[in-house]
């Protein structure tokens, strides 16, 4: 008995020690990728950085232009798929509980979740590009709202399935109509949870590079015309990165940490909403 | 649309009124897919009287309150054959305006089910499904109703608060003041009491002995004891019958049924 006991704690503190050794593997490169990221671009981070557009090589410059077009971009492609995705998400948690629609379209949104995303670009230059003729910012939005559909979709789904059904028997008993209900009680009482899905879904969509390098290209200069080719950060990134001027990859570098602090805060927001609402 | 399809018809003396059927089942059958749930049901629920429905786990009472104001038709697979009466109508007829009747017929479920919105939103919403009122008449209804479910003394200082935040006991009784706030006909409380502790319980039986001179009430309770102290009526149900219906007086003191009496003695199985 004495000898099966000190085996179970040998063989307990084994096991907590590799999962400590995995985790500790994991985090390492998270860390260094961060400290990297960091070392490299901090010292990018000027003033210059939020007022100057970006520079021909071998001259001073910053990366408004490329910031302003990206939250451009991811704006109107969330504001497009928000509430596509809302609309679906309530569609399959609500009324898809009969029928093939529902179902079959759950499949899809899953393939759509894990598409890769430069087949989203390849698709949306197929259908708007190509038959236009130019790339442009709408182009950009079209293909950020495509990825931010299916991410919306199912956390919205899944929010509107942990609503219990006595909540809607509840609003039902009192002779709601259906639509009240869902609006003003079953969504209203996930809506943290759905907006945290919102925000992880603006999250994905601001370091995304192949959507855009199809579709909204780039441009040296600033743009707000929505129909001509516009700026912004990963696509500035992966031309300046790959360039040999060494001015051109600083700023790489510190677009890279901005994109990367903009996604930390974004989670961090989606975080403390969503345990907002798991506590109350 | 006629609205009142549902309302009240006059009647002349007031005892007709008290001895008035308020909703009846004839022959009613209920199915869970195939399971057969509720066998033949006839049973007649008096207007302002309350009619209590006890029996083990499983027997259907809960189903059979949920067949009144026809909840069960949000679930498909679910349905009921036969009749149930309510104001000279069979309510199972595909015509009937679910949402009406659901306003007219109240619920109140076991659980507390606050809505995620404050206090006075939570009275006020169903209120405003049906009626238009001023903003003084709303304040007013909302006090009404939450001095009705004996909640205004504990609620009135914080209405604009959420209704997630009361205790479990001030929630269901929250949940009661809504449901009484749209001024239903009937109120069916499915073991409104059986999350709460003995304090909060007192007080929802007796608010029911309170509700019951305005209102037809059925309540379904696990608890022989409550059936016994609140009801003028009581149901015994036994795997989907009725086994025994009479005044609740009659069916505690000498029942007519020998599984009647082993139930409510406690020499059950």
């Amino acid at each position: 008995m004495r000898s099966h006991y000190s085996r179970r704690l040998f063989v307990n503190r084994f096991n907590l020690f590799m999962s400590l050794v995995t985790m500790a593997f994991g985090l390492a490169f998270l860390f260094w990728i961060l400290f990297t990221l960091v070392a490299a671009g901090f010292h990018a981070f000027s003033g210059d950085l939020f007022t100057q557009m970006t520079p021909p090589p071998g001259s001073k410059g910053g990366l408004l232009n490329a910031i302003v077009g990206s939250l451009l971009m991811a704006a109107m492609g969330t504001a497009i798929g928000t509430p596509i995705g809302i609309l679906a998400g309530i569609y399959l948690a609500e009324f898809g509980s009969r029928g093939w629609l529902a179902p079959c379209t759950r499949f899809i949104n899953d393939i759509l979740l894990s598409a890769p995303s430069i087949v989203i670009g390849l698709f949306i230059y197929e259908i708007y590009v190509f038959r236009v003729g130019h790339f442009s910012a709408w182009a950009g939005a079209l293909a950020l709202a495509l990825i931010v559909i299916p991410v919306v979709i199912r956390t919205t789904e899944n929010m509107l399935r942990l609503v219990p059904d006595s909540l809607r028997e509840a609003a039902v008993a009192l002779g709601t109509p259906q639509w009240k209900v869902i609006v003003m009680v079953t969504l209203r009482s996930v809506r943290a949870g759905v907006i945290t899905g919102v925000l992880l879904a603006v999250a994905r969509i601001s370091g995304e590079t192949a959507p855009l390098l199809f579709t909204s290209l780039n441009n040296q200069f600033w743009t707000t015309d929505l129909n001509a080719p516009m700026a912004n950060l990963p696509v500035v990134i992966f031309q300046f990165a790959m360039s040999p001027y060494k001015d051109w990859q600083e700023l790489a570098w510190a677009g890279a940490l901005l994109i990367t602090l903009a996604v930390l805060v974004l989670n961090i927001m989606a975080r403390v909403l969503f345990r907002q609402t798991a506590l109350k | 649309m006629n609205l009142d399809i549902f309302a009240i018809r006059p009647e002349a003396t007031p005892e007709a009124v008290a001895r008035r059927t308020k909703i009846a089942t004839r022959h009613l059958d209920f199915y869970y897919g195939r399971f057969h749930a509720l066998k033949d049901i006839n049973l007649e629920i008096a207007e302002r009287r309350v009619t209590a429905f006890i029996g083990p786990s499983g027997c259907g009472k809960s189903t059979l309150l949920r067949t009144l104001n026809r909840m069960y038709s949000l679930y498909p697979g679910q349905r009921a054959v036969g009749e149930i009466v309510f104001n000279g109508r069979n309510i199972l007829e595909a015509a009937v305006d679910l949402n009406m009747l659901r306003a007219k017929i109240g619920m109140v479920f076991q659980k507390p089910t606050p809505f995620p919105m404050s206090i006075y939103d939570n009275i006020a919403f169903g209120v405003r499904l049906y009626e238009s009122l001023s903003p003084r008449e709303m304040d007013e209804r909302v006090e009404w109703a939450l001095t009705k479910a004996a909640m205004w003394d504990e609620a009135k200082n914080k209405l604009k608060q959420s209704g997630m935040a009361l205790s479990g006991g001030q929630q269901q009784r929250l949940c009661i003041a809504r449901a009484v706030a749209v001024k239903p006909e009937v109120l069916l409380l499915d073991e409104p009491t059986s999350a709460l502790d003995p304090i909060s319980t007192a007080k929802i039986e007796e608010l029911i002995s309170e509700l019951k001179s305005e209102y037809t009430i059925a309540i379904v309770t696990h608890n022989m004891q409550q059936a016994a102290r609140v009801s003028d009526y009581t149901a015994y149900m036994y795997l989907g019958e009725l086994i025994e219906f009479g005044a609740t007086d009659e069916l505690f003191l000498k029942p007519r049924r020998r599984e009647t009496e082993d139930y409510i003695t406690g020499r059950f199985g």
